[in-house]
C-alpha cells in the first residue's frame, strides 16, 4: 500500500462524502464527480489503462453530465426547505453497515490471493521480491469481449438499444390531430 | 553522403536537444527531468501557436469580409495578441455577486487542464510523443469529454439565464457530436488495429509508388475524415456551430459573466482543443507527421505534423468567415439523423474493404455504397418539418 494509493484513496472518500454532505445538488454533482476521477486515478495506479480512460470517458464524460442535466431541468437545484436528512436513519445506517461488512470481507479474503500480497505491507518494498501484475492490453480484452465474453457483449447491447428507444419514447414529439 | 546524418539530425533535433540537457543532471532525476521538459516544451509552444492563430484569424476574417482586420500594433498587425495579451491582464475580475465563486473560478481551469491533457498522446514528429499509452486514443476522447463537464459548470455557476442556456445548448450540442466523433475515429482504429496514436502513425508511413497510405486516400477514410472534421468543428463550438456562444443571440453564452484573464483563458482553452483536436485529426487521417511524397522524406517530421495542423486551423478559419450559423435543432438533427447513420454505415464498409482484399474491386464497390448512401440520406432529411405546438406524453 504506497502513498500514492493512500492519497487517491483519500480523494475518491472525500469526494464521496462531499457529495452527500454538501447543501447545493449540483455541487454534490460534481463532488461525486470527483469521487469518479478519483477512482479513474485508482484503476491507473493498478496498471489497468483501458479500464482507467474508460470510467473517466463513460462516467465523468457522460454519467456526470446526465446528472447535472437530470438536477437541472427537475426542480433539485433549488436548496431544500425542508432538512436533508431522512427520518429512517436507523434503517439506512443498518443497510450501510451490512453492505460494508458484505466488502470486507471479500476485500480481506481475496487479499492472500493477489499478486503482491507476498511483500509486507509497509512502504519500503524492493521490486524483486513482487511479482508483476499481468499487463493487459487493449488487443487482449478485444478478443475476450468478442471470444469468450461475447454473451454479455450482446445483452449491454440490447440493454442500451432499449434505453435509447426509451428516451426517444418519454420524448417523442406527440403527433398533433387537427392541423 | 552527410546529407543522410544531417537529415536525421534535423529530423530528430528536439530529441536530441532534450537528451542533452536532461545529460547535465543525475541518472536517477534524468527520466522525470525528460517528462518536466517535454511537459514544459508543450506549455511554452502551443499558447504561443495559439497567439498567431488569433492574429491570424482576424486578419484572415478580415480579409473574407473585405477588410483589413487589425493593423495597428506592429507590422501588419502581427503584434496584436501581445496588447491582447496585456490587455486581458490588466483588466478587472469581475465576479457576480449572487455566482457560485468556487464553481466560477474552477471552470476555466478544469477546461485548461483537461486540454493541456490531450496533447500528451499526440504524436508531434519521430520519436516526440510525450507519453506512448496503449489505449492513446482512448485517453485522448475521455481528456475531450472533461471539457464538456467545465463549459456546464461556467454556464451554471454564472447564475445567468443567458450563460445557463449557451452551457445546456454547449453540451447537448457536445454530447450528440462525440458519439459522431468517436465512431469516425473507431473506423481508423479498425483498419490500423491499434488504439496507440504511434502505431497508427506507422501503419499509415509507408508508400506505393511514391504515394503514401494515408487513410484519407481510402473511400472509407475520406468520409472519416469529412465526419470527423464536421464532429470537430461542432465539438469546439466553431462556427457554423458556435450557437452556444453565438454573438448575436446570447452575449457571449457560457462566457458572458468572465472577464479579465478568466476570459482569456476560456479562449485560451477553445483554441488549444482546436489544435489538438486538428493534430489527432492529422494523426488519424492524414498520415501524422509523415510526408505526402516518398521524395520529401528529407524534410523533418516535424514540419510535416505542424503543417498539417496549421493547414486544419486555416481550413476552420475559412469556414467561419464563410458558412452562416445552425440553429440548434437543425444542429441535432444533423447529428444525429445524418452524421451518427454515415459513421455507423462507414464501419460497414471499411470492413468490406478489408475482406474484399487488395485490388480495384474494393475501391468502386466501396466509393459506390458511400456516395448512394450520401446522396439518399442527404434528399431524405430535405424533406419539409412541420412544426406545431408540443405536447409530451408522459410530462402532463
Amino acid at each position: 500500500m504506497s502513498l500514492i494509493f493512500y492519497l487517491l484513496a483519500a480523494l475518491t472518500v472525500a469526494g464521496a462524502l462531499a457529495a452527500m454532505l454538501l447543501k447545493n445538488t449540483v455541487h454534490c454533482a460534481l463532488a461525486l464527480t470527483v469521487a469518479f476521477a478519483g477512482l479513474a486515478l485508482l484503476f491507473l495506479n493498478l496498471d489497468a489503462q483501458f479500464a482507467g480512460f474508460a470510467q473517466i470517458l463513460v462516467y465523468i464524460g457522460a454519467v456526470a453530465i446526465l446528472v447535472v442535466f437530470a438536477i437541472l431541468l427537475t426542480r433539485g437545484s433549488e436548496t431544500p426547505q425542508g432538512g436533508v436528512f431522512s427520518r429512517s436513519w436507523l434503517a439506512g445506517l443498518t443497510a450501510a453497515a451490512a453492505v460494508f461488512a458484505v466488502f470486507a470481507w471479500a476485500v480481506a479474503a481475496s487479499a492472500p490471493r493477489l499478486p503482491r500480497a507476498a511483500a509486507p505491507a509497509t512502504a519500503a518494498t524492493p521490486a524483486s521480491t513482487v511479482s508483476p501484475a499481468p499487463a493487459v492490453t487493449v488487443e487482449q480484452i478485444g478478443r475476450a469481449l468478442t471470444g469468450r465474453y461475447v454473451l454479455p457483449l450482446e445483452i449491454v447491447a440490447v440493454l442500451l438499444t432499449v434505453a435509447l428507444i426509451g428516451a426517444v419514447i418519454v420524448a417523442m414529439h406527440e403527433k398533433v390531430e387537427a392541423k | 553522403m552527410i546529407a543522410r546524418p544531417l537529415i536525421e539530425t534535423s529530423d530528430q533535433v528536439f530529441v536530441l536537444l532534450k537528451e542533452w540537457l536532461v545529460g547535465f543532471l543525475p541518472a536517477s532525476w534524468q527520466p522525470a527531468a525528460g517528462v518536466v521538459l517535454c511537459v514544459a516544451a508543450i506549455v511554452g509552444l502551443f499558447p504561443v501557436l495559439f497567439a498567431l492563430t488569433t492574429v491570424l484569424e482576424r486578419k484572415g476574417l478580415g480579409r473574407i469580409q473585405n477588410r483589413i482586420g487589425p493593423n495597428r500594433v506592429g507590422p501588419l498587425g502581427l503584434l496584436q495578441p501581445l496588447a491582447d495579451g496585456i490587455k486581458s491582464l490588466t483588466k478587472e475580475d469581475i465576479v457576480p455577486a449572487s455566482a457560485d465563486r468556487v464553481v466560477h473560478f474552477l471552470a476555466p481551469l478544469v477546461l485548461v487542464v483537461a486540454v493541456f491533457m490531450g496533447f500528451a498522446v499526440v504524436p508531434m514528429g519521430r520519436n516526440m510523443v510525450l507519453v506512448d499509452v496503449d489505449a492513446g486514443l482512448l485517453f485522448y476522447f475521455a481528456m475531450g469529454t472533461s471539457t464538456e463537464l467545465a463549459i456546464f459548470m461556467a454556464g451554471w455557476s454564472s447564475r445567468n439565464k443567458y450563460s445557463l442556456l449557451g452551457a445546456m445548448r454547449a453540451v447537448a450540442q457536445m454530447i450528440s457530436y462525440e458519439v459522431a466523433l468517436l465512431l469516425s475515429s473507431v473506423v481508423v482504429v479498425m483498419m490500423a488495429g491499434s488504439l496507440s496514436l504511434t502505431k497508427i502513425v506507422a501503419a499509415q508511413n509507408q508508400y506505393t509508388w511514391g504515394l503514401p497510405h494515408w487513410y484519407i486516400f481510402t473511400p472509407w477514410g475520406l468520409a472519416g475524415f469529412l465526419m470527423y472534421a464536421i464532429a470537430t468543428t461542432a465539438e469546439t463550438n466553431r462556427s457554423p456551430f458556435d450557437l452556444p456562444e453565438g454573438e448575436s443571440e446570447l452575449v457571449a453564452g457560457y462566457h458572458t459573466e468572465y472577464s479579465g484573464f478568466k476570459f482569456a483563458l476560456f479562449f485560451l482553452g477553445e483554441y488549444l482543443a482546436m489544435f489538438s483536436i486538428s493534430g489527432l485529426g492529422a494523426t488519424l487521417f492524414l498520415g501524422g507527421w509523415s510526408a505526402p511524397f516518398s521524395f520529401l522524406t528529407w524534410i523533418p517530421s516535424w514540419i510535416w505534423f505542424f503543417s498539417k495542423l496549421m493547414l486544419s486551423i486555416f481550413v476552420f478559419i475559412w469556414l467561419r468567415g464563410t458558412l452562416p450559423r445552425l440553429r440548434q435543432d437543425q444542429l441535432m438533427n444533423f447529428a444525429w439523423k445524418f452524421v451518427l447513420p454515415m459513421t455507423l454505415l462507414n464501419l460497414l464498409v471499411a470492413a468490406l474493404w478489408r475482406f474484399l482484399g487488395e485490388g480495384w474491386e474494393r475501391w468502386v464497390f466501396c466509393t459506390v455504397i458511400l456516395v448512394v448512401a450520401y446522396v439518399v440520406m442527404g434528399r431524405m432529411e430535405m424533406r419539409r418539418e412541420h412544426f406545431g405546438p408540443r405536447s409530451y406524453r408522459y410530462a402532463e
